[in-house]
């Protein structure tokens, strides 16, 4: 049965691509006001995890069920789940070109209230958040990620977080690219916008950036399984340790 | 420039003048009762009479018959589609009394749907859809031309032009595309009617786009328009021709003429819109002359129609002279969209650059076919094109058939050409923010176009943007 209070919950999740299962039944509750994070090597299926819970077509579920706010996401399109609510700060951002950053955020706003976004409104909301996250007013009319330095596409991926405003925000890697200023700024910008009713799953390599979006709990991935779970302390000891630990760990535990 | 005079005049001298009594004369108004379809002399010396046009271009027009006879139909291109129009079957100037006008009833439905959509005032729809001869905004034109007319600007239809300014016109005319350029031209050249006549004076700017719209009528929305435009030295002059909503015609056959010319330090961009019924073929031959320092750019957007075949050329033959070609084309279901660029460098320091881009769409089909020609002496020339197609749907086609002629060493050229699908993991990303996947694609589709797009008055831009919206809805990935 779904707990009433996770805002955010999926079980169970198989995800298949290219005939591949590389997600074996993960299972994680969130609940409003909450930060997660899953930590895991590269390969460890992060990125297929989170895509397949924002409705990648590529990414297929074979099994397990997934929840925010009481909605069941599972046979909704990508589209339907970002207006459910659900956002997710991509890893790798594609470039859109020809479209400017203002132009698409009026676009998706609207797509998310239903109606025209009216255009002073939105332009002062425009400018304000981006002035928040230091991002120089040129990229409003800039075309979406074309040409944009890691760092930037980045900052972009958490403007049009604060812009669209989701319950449940997965932020996969947001943290590579950024240099140690750029990365303070990003992390200000995510705590800016979390709040009680929301909450956040930050999916990452390493561990840097949760010393800015402190975690209140951190799950540790590897080969497509969630092996270790606990609280922030487990990602300060994977800091030193290295995932070696935890694997020895799980080898000792399976009697390998 | 001087010697292509000359030659044309020894072309008119070798003429023998005799048409008139060779034909014989009818009653044009009893000629046109009658309804006669297909081309001949008789027909030509009709189109003559009716408009009392000096003898000269008379006889231009009977040479033109000549030629056009003469001529084979081009052996290239899309043939098959080529083959579908029936010559003989054509009305070549008026249609008799009655037939003049569609009924409002056999204008199509999409076309009446996009009207609709776009939001035209039922006066121009019904001029779009061939129901009126005339369109009202007559009275913007006249109160632009009084402003015009003070700096000595003329802006008329090609007819008036010629009776108002024999001089200019019989002193360019047919010089930057003779009659014998190809079979088309030659076509037009024996049976035009309608068009726009431009010129500006030395060292003029004209500050508002002139705009053919303002003094529309049937006639050079018509089948063998003929447009001349001169800007003399150290002039300035933007024209817009054409419009975003679709023309619906029961005539098939469209083959305008465009004549450019930019004088010394003069500058023209000349910005064409043109969305044509689906039925029509229009076959349109587009060149422009640039001299020294002088500057010209082709916006040029093509939709609609079943086959199109336009190659808006610019010879640089001064010292110094820019040319800009910019277009997009759009192929739907059944349409051939065959449109390209041709730039030729024929003096030193002369530079030119050319996007072109593509959209086909369940079978339509795209062609780009290109010239970029260098003369010898056209040294520290620099030539840039660049093609961009995309494909919707598994059906649709982009060819690109680029011809290079180089003949100087001296000489910087880029070429790039990228054929690119709406690709899933960009309408993904859109869809991840909410978009449906319908107005993800169109965003891309615009964002594709927004080159040419952000090039347009903005009221252009806009009904784009509106129509693209309208052409890519239901489209299937
Ligand atoms: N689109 C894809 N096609 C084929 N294999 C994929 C695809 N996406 C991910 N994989 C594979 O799934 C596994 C997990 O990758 P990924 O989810 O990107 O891991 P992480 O984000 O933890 O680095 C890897 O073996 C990767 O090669
Ligand atoms: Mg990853």
């Amino acid at each position: 049965m779904t707990d009433k209070k996770a805002l955010f919950e999926f079980k169970d999740i198989h995800v298949r691509v290219e005939g591949k299962e590389v997600v074996s039944g993960v299972s994680l509750s969130i609940k409003a006001g909450e930060t997660h994070a899953i930590m895991g090597p590269n390969g460890s299926g992060k990125s297929s995890l989170s895509n397949a819970l924002m409705g990648h077509p590529a990414y297929e579920i074979t099994r397990g069920e997934i929840y925010l706010d009481g909605n069941n996401l599972l046979e909704m399109r990508a589209d339907e789940r970002s207006r459910a609510g659900l956002f997710l700060a991509f890893q790798y951002p594609l470039a859109i070109p020809g479209v400017t950053v203002a132009n698409f955020l009026r676009t998706a706003l609207q797509a998310h209230r239903g109606k025209e976004a009216d255009m002073s409104d939105f332009r002062k909301l425009l400018k304000s958040e981006m002035k928040a996250l230091s991002i120089d007013e040129v990229f409003a009319t800039r075309y979406l990620n074309d040409g944009f330095s890691g760092g930037e596409k980045k900052r972009i991926e958490i403007l049009q977080m604060a812009i669209l405003n989701p319950k449940m925000a997965v932020l996969d890697e947001t943290d590579s690219g950024l240099d140690i200023d750029a990365l303070k700024t990003v992390s200000t910008g995510i705590n800016r916008y979390h709040n009680d009713a929301n909450a956040i799953l930050l999916v990452t390599h390493y561990q840097r950036m949760l010393n800015y979006v402190k975690p209140d709990f951190v799950h540790v991935m590897m080969s497509g399984k969630i092996v270790k779970s606990g609280g922030p302390e487990i990602a300060l000891k994977l800091e030193d340790l290295g995932y070696e630990w935890v694997e020895e760990e799980v080898n000792h535990r399976a009697g390998v | 420039m001087s010697e292509s005079l000359d030659k044309q005049k020894k072309d008119l001298s070798q003429l023998n003048n005799d048409y008139a009594t060779k034909y014989g004369f009818h009653d044009p108004v009893d000629y046109f009762h009658r309804g006669a379809k297909g081309l001949s002399h008789e027909l030509v010396e009709m189109i003559s009479r009716l408009k009392n046009e000096p003898q000269w271009m008379s006889d231009i027009r009977h040479r033109a018959l000549d030629v056009y006879l003469s001529k084979p139909m081009p052996q290239w291109a899309n043939t098959k589609m080529l083959s579908e129009i029936d010559y003989n079957d054509i009305y070549y100037f008026m249609k008799p009394v009655g037939e003049n006008s569609t009924d409002w009833n056999d204008v199509p439905e999409y076309i009446k749907k996009t009207f609709d959509r776009l939001g035209i005032p039922e006066a121009e729809q019904k001029f779009l859809g061939g129901v009126t001869a005339q369109y009202e905004s007559e009275v913007v034109y006249h109160s632009m031309k009084e402003d015009l007319q003070k700096q000595g600007i003329i802006f008329l239809g090609m007819d008036d032009g010629l009776r108002e300014h024999e001089d200019i016109v019989k002193k360019f005319f047919g010089t930057v595309i003779p009659m014998t350029d190809n079979k088309f031209a030659a076509l037009n050249t024996c049976v035009w009617s309608g068009g726009s006549f431009i010129y500006v004076p030395p060292g003029i700017e004209v500050k508002v786009p002139l705009q053919a719209y303002f003094r529309i009528n049937a006639e050079n929305m018509g089948q063998f328009e003929r447009t001349l435009i001169i800007a003399d030295k150290g002039s300035r002059v933007h024209y817009i021709e054409g419009c975003t909503a679709p023309v619906y015609s029961t005539d098939s056959l469209h083959s305008a003429v465009v004549e450019v010319i930019a004088l010394e330090d003069a500058y023209i961009r000349y910005t064409t819109i043109q969305n044509w019924s689906h039925n029509i073929f229009n076959l349109v031959t587009k060149r422009a002359t640039a001299y020294k320092n002088a500057t010209i750019e082709w916006v040029d957007g093509n939709l609609g129609s079943r086959l199109s075949m336009k190659y808006p050329c610019i010879q640089l033959v001064g010292e110094g002279a820019k040319g800009e070609i910019l277009s997009v084309a759009f192929a739907g279901q059944d349409q051939h969209q065959d449109t390209g660029a041709k730039v030729i460098h024929a003096a030193p320091n002369t530079s030119s650059r050319v996007t072109s881009k593509s959209i086909s769409k369940d079978n339509g089909r795209a062609s780009y076919r290109g010239l970029a020609k260098v003369h010898k002496h056209a040294v520290n020339s620099k030539i840039s094109v660049e093609c961009d197609a995309l494909l919707i749907g598994k059906n649709a086609r982009s060819d690109t058939y680029p011809t290079m002629e180089i003949d100087c060493e001296q000489v910087r050229v880029e070429h790039e050409a990228r054929v690119s699908k709406v690709a899933e993991e960009q309408l993904y990303y859109l869809t991840s923010r909410g978009l449906t996947e319908d107005d993800a694609r169109l965003l891309i589709v615009n964002g594709f176009m927004e080159p040419f797009t952000k090039e347009l008055p903005l009221e252009y831009a806009v009904e784009l943007n509106r129509l693209i919206e309208l052409e890519m809805e239901g489209s299937v990935g």
